[in-house]
Parts: structure tokens; C-alpha cells; sequence
């Protein structure tokens, strides 16, 4: 590959035997808890980290170091848990995390445990990730028996245990509330914030919950630093990130980048462009839940925050997925719309039924039964379900939506038969126009 | 229901590995979900009398498990077919065309999907997601995947299946000093 020097995070996928914890020590692995263990102070592990810009991997976006920072002072019940709930359409990095390197994943966290000084780690696996779930464990087990986990860790007077959990198939679980809720035995419904978890989480403690890949890049910025961190990436993007790339391209997988790559640039030259006999048509750059671009908004964006931002878009969890053109952009939209249907948790009223009822119109469009005003329709309801609800499910519906109508209407308003006739005979049509 | 004491009981074995789980975790409640998972992986399924078994044990009540059983997708409450093929259909296995996917298993085993093989063999059930976008169309099968899937690749691991050769998943990754 022509991009092994962006190989950080995933720089062991090609090893068959980093899940060995003799293999990763010999590999450098567990210097990182060790030095912050004998040399640093938690406040300076918390300031190295919001130095080098380490931005939460999972979706949000939200500055790790600056997370930590807001545990209060004073309390004893203090908890760490990892998201690999990986469950967002389009992403698998996580999953690749934690197969090919946990030892990695499990030094991160041991380290950002001891930052907020929590007593108890839960990593949190979706239970589509069976397999997953025995190997860390045993990658647990090791690290128990190395003395990296469990009372006065490496002698510093630390004790920290570490759970390995199944979940069993909720995407809202990601959300890191609804986890929390999980964790506790419950439905994994999110809660209402504020109180933000960082106050009051896990059984109503001070609970940081962190995902896979942001835990992943802890090691490597407590032991270079973080202006080494910074070398890759942009000033306020900072870092590299895995992309998960999913559709018809000659290269999918999992690609380590270093933020601000132009998209034209990762596309042709590390992607190998379209698979054969395809044509490339629209992106979805963050996971299903962003808006969508056209191949044309595509190239001319470069894959950080702030030029997704400006693009209209978001970095979401750098699950990519390429649309080729002979996909129908109404049949996508109904697959998405029924998984957020699927997904909802059903505790606020737009999400519930809006999800609901856009999967319907979009159907009932597909069937060939639409009629313009469905689709005037579509925009009222999002309308009524962005923003308004406890967590952002409702939004994650919204955003595919909304962008696939607006840049792909003449697709949907193909699907309209006997406008005329059938404008005049809705009942959707005569609420509307009252 | 049961109200006047749980008929469940689990092996010795078992009963060990709850007591370990409700060791780990901070509350009892906190440890339905692991024991949620061993009652299942050991019968297939969580039962009634299981339900009330564990309410007892974790002092949680039987209300809030059956909460917890159908809000989660994996938890099942009945009987389940002995091979569950789970195939994605969405987005990106969508596109690399998991529908055809779907079709051809319900061809190959004559029933609809949710619907059980007369055997109890087999069950076809479209899922969402399952993490593995870039290898799509992608199939679970217990606690592992079977990834860029094919028509002939699919009908090799019913066959497997059928005569108690399963074909070894993709995610069953032999490990190197293990």
C-alpha cells in the first residue's frame, strides 16, 4: 500500500497475532500505562490529551480531553466505558479495533479510566459482535494476569477492574445514555441531558463513556505527545481516522487517513475509484445518518470536520458509503427509513411515529400510490422531528431524508403517477391545503 | 406465570458461571443482561420460568425482564430454529445486493422469512446492520459472520449446515500463538 505512513491506529490489522499480549508488549504496547502510571499527573494525562486535539471517534465529535475534564472532584464512584456498539449503517472500524489489536484498545482505556480515576471500565460490545466479545475477553483475562487490570496496578496503588459486555442488538444503545441504561439492566433508552453523564451516569455516578477508536489513539499521545499527534491532520481536525468504506469501489475496507485528505485524492488514489462496470453517484461520508452528497459536492470536499461542516454534511463515524449510479435513490431511502423506524426506542412521540410515518409515505411513493404533496408531506414531518427529542435518532432520520429529497426529487417525483387525479383525492393533500 | 416459586433450573456449570457474572457486576440489575445471555445461550431461548427464576435471583421484576427481552432483537421468548440466518439488508449491503441474496434462501429453503423449516432447521431473517458494511452482503449465523456473500457461497453453507459440516465462518480468523 502507498499510505503505510498514515498506518498508526490500525498499523497491526496485517498481523494475524496482536491479540497475544507478549506479541503487543514486544510491539511497545503498555509503555503508555506505564509512563502516565510513574511519570505523570492525571491533570497533565487530561491536558496532553486535549492539547493534541483528540476529538470523540464514535460520531459527535466532541473533544475527549475536554469530556474528562468535566468528572467532578470529590467522589468515589467514578466509571469508564468504552462504546463498541458499533451499529451505525456504514461503520466497522471498532470491529476491527478490537479483532486485530485489543490490547490496544484495552491499554486506552485503562489509561483514560485512570485520568478520570474510575474504579471500573465497561467495554460495550453490540452482541451482533459475538465472536468479538470471547476474544477481548481473553485479551481481558491477559491483561488481569499481567497485572495491568485488578488492585495496585503496576505497584501505583490504582485498582481498576474491566468488564467485557454484550449487548443484544439496539442501535440506540450507541447513544451513549441509552448504553448507560443498558448497562443498568434496562431498556436502552437515552436519558435527558443535562444531567450530562459526566455528573451523573451509571448508577447515577460520574460515568465518561468513550468510543473504540477515540480510547484506541490514548497510548500513542500519552508516549509521543501530543504535538506528534498533530503532525497528521488539520488544526482543528487534528489526527488520523479510520474511514470505514462500504459499496462498489476496487478498495473497501478499513483506511487510516490523515484529516483534511481531499476526497478526490482518497477516492481515486486510495480507493482505486469505482469497481468495475460502475459509476459513481453520491456519498454518504459519516455513517447513513448525514446528509447525503452528490458525486459532484463529493470531490470538491476534503474528509475533516470543519470542510464536511461547510460541505453540508458531517464526519459523523467515517462509515463511508459509496452509491454507484445504478442504484435507485427512493428504494435506499426506504431501506434507511426502515431501519430508523426499526430502531427507534419509541420514548418520544416524533421519532416514534415520524419515523414511522416517513418509512410509510416512502412506501406508499415506491408503490407507485404517491402524490406531489407526499413529498411536501415528507418536509413537514421532518420538521416536526428534528431537534425535538431526547436524543438524536429523530435527527439521524431526518438528515438522509431531507437530503436525498432535496438533491434527488426528480427520482421521487418520477414515482408519481396520475398527479392530477391523484392530488385532488388525497386525504393528506386536503389536510394540508386547509 | 409462576408465582409460587421458579421450576427453572440450570446446570452446575452454570449456576457457577451466574454467580461469577453477579460477582462482577456493581448491582444485580446490572447483571441481567449477562444472565439474559447464558440462560439463552444454554436453552436457545429465555423461557417464562426462566423469567421468574431470575427475577428472584437479581430481585428484579419479571415486568421489567420482559421489558428488557423484547426491547432487545437478540433476546428471544420462544423456541428458536437451530440455524438462524440472519441476513443485512441494509444500506450497504443493499447495494452490493444482499436482496438477491434473501431471495435465494427462500428459494433454497421454501419458506418465507420469520417462517421456521419443518425441520427446525433453519429460519431466514432479514436483519439491519451488522457491522461489516465493507464485506457486504453479510450473513450471521450464531455468533459469527459469513461475509461477501454469493449465490454459491450461500447454498455451500446450507449444505454445510445440512450435512453437519458447516462451512468456517469469515469472522473465525485463525489466530497465530494462541
Amino acid at each position: 500500500m502507498i499510505n503505510n505512513q498514515y498506518k498508526i491506529l490500525s498499523r497491526r490489522f496485517d498481523r494475524n497475532d496482536a491479540h497475544n499480549i507478549s506479541v503487543y508488549e514486544a510491539d511497545g504496547g503498555y509503555v503508555g500505562l506505564k509512563k502516565v502510571l510513574s511519570e505523570m499527573s492525571r491533570e497533565q494525562v487530561i491536558a496532553e490529551v486535549k492539547e493534541s486535539g483528540l476529538r470523540g471517534r464514535g460520531g459527535a465529535g466532541f473533544p475527549a480531553g475536554v469530556k474528562w475534564g468535566f468528572v467532578p472532584e470529590g467522589i468515589e464512584d467514578i466509571y469508564f466505558m468504552v462504546n463498541a456498539d458499533e451499529s451505525e449503517p456504514g461503520t466497522f472500524k471498532d470491529r476491527f479495533l478490537l479483532d486485530y489489536d485489543p490490547h490496544m484498545v484495552i491499554e486506552g482505556s485503562i489509561i483514560s479510566s485512570w485520568a478520570v480515576r474510575a474504579k471500573l471500565c465497561i467495554i460495550y460490545i453490540r452482541g451482533e459482535f459475538g465472536w468479538l466479545v470471547d476474544r477481548v475477553q481473553a485479551a481481558v483475562d491477559q491483561a488481569y494476569a499481567a497485572g495491568y487490570l485488578g488492585e495496585n496496578i503496576q505497584g501505583s496503588g490504582y485498582a481498576l477492574n474491566m468488564i467485557v459486555h454484550k449487548g443484544a442488538g439496539a442501535y440506540i444503545c450507541g447513544e451513549e445514555t441509552g448504553l448507560i441504561n443498558s448497562v443498568e439492566g434496562r431498556k436502552g433508552q437515552p436519558r435527558l441531558k443535562p444531567p450530562f453523564p459526566a455528573v451523573c451516569g451509571f448508577l447515577d455516578k460520574p460515568t465518561i463513556v468513550n468510543n473504540v477508536e477515540t480510547v484506541a489513539a490514548v497510548p500513542d499521545i500519552v508516549i509521543d505527545g501530543a504535538s506528534e499527534y498533530r503532525k497528521h491532520g488539520t488544526e482543528k481536525s487534528a489526527g488520523t481516522k479510520l474511514f470505514s468504506v462500504s459499496g462498489p469501489v476496487k478498495n473497501p475496507g478499513i483506511h487510516e487517513i490523515p484529516l483534511g485528505l481531499p476526497f478526490n485524492e482518497f477516492f481515486h488514489e486510495w480507493l482505486g475509484g469505482m469497481a468495475e462496470g460502475e459509476e459513481l453517484k453520491a456519498v454518504i461520508m459519516g455513517g447513513s445518518s448525514v446528509p447525503v452528497l452528490t458525486a459532484e459536492e463529493a470531490m470538491e470536499t476534503n474528509l475533516d470536520y470543519e470542510s464536511l461542516a461547510e460541505a453540508g454534511t458531517m464526519l459523523g463515524s467515517g462509515g463511508m458509503i459509496i452509491i454507484p449510479e445504478r442504484c435507485d435513490m427512493v428504494e435506499l431511502i426506504q431501506v434507511l427509513m426502515h431501519f430508523y423506524w426499526d430502531e427507534s426506542c419509541g420514548q418520544c412521540t416524533p421519532c416514534r411515529e415520524g419515523t414511522g410515518w416517513l418509512h410509510r409515505i416512502v412506501k406508499k411513493l415506491r408503490k407507485g400510490e404517491g402524490t406531489l404533496e407526499d413529498l411536501d408531506l415528507i418536509e413537514k414531518v421532518c420538521e416536526g422531528m428534528a431537534g425535538l427529542t431526547i436524543c438524536p435518532l429523530s435527527d439521524a432520520a431526518v438528515m438522509p431524508i431531507s437530503s436525498f429529497l432535496e438533491k434527488y426529487r426528480p427520482e421521487f417525483e418520477a414515482l408519481i403517477q396520475n398527479e392530477k387525479e391523484s392530488i385532488s383525492s388525497s386525504r393528506w393533500a386536503r389536510e394540508i391545503r386547509s | 406465570m409462576n408465582d409460587a416459586g421458579s421450576v427453572f433450573t440450570l446446570s452446575p456449570e452454570s449456576v457457577a458461571e451466574f454467580d461469577k457474572i453477579v460477582e462482577r457486576y456493581p448491582t444485580k440489575a446490572s447483571a441481567l443482561m449477562p444472565v439474559l445471555w447464558l440462560i439463552q445461550d444454554n436453552a436457545g431461548f429465555i423461557s417464562d420460568d426462566a423469567v421468574v427464576w431470575i427475577s428472584e435471583k437479581l430481585e428484579v421484576t419479571q415486568a421489567r425482564i420482559r421489558e428488557v427481552i423484547s426491547f432487545y432483537f437478540m433476546y428471544r421468548d420462544i423456541p428458536q430454529a437451530k440455524y438462524k440466518l440472519q441476513v443485512c439488508h441494509n444500506i450497504s449491503c443493499h447495494i452490493m445486493k444482499s436482496r438477491s441474496i434473501m431471495t435465494h434462501i427462500e428459494k433454497q429453503l421454501g419458506v418465507k422469512p420469520g417462517v421456521q423449516t419443518g425441520d427446525g432447521m433453519f429460519v431466514l431473517e432479514g436483519v439491519e446492520c451488522l457491522g461489516a458494511c465493507g464485506m457486504g452482503p453479510v450473513m450471521q449465523v450464531g455468533s459469527h459472520l459469513y461475509e461477501e456473500l454469493t449465490i454459491e457461497k450461500v447454498d455451500a453453507i446450507i449444505e454445510g449446515f445440512r450435512s453437519e459440516q458447516p462451512v468456517t465462518p469469515d469472522t473465525d480468523r485463525k489466530l497465530e500463538g494462541y
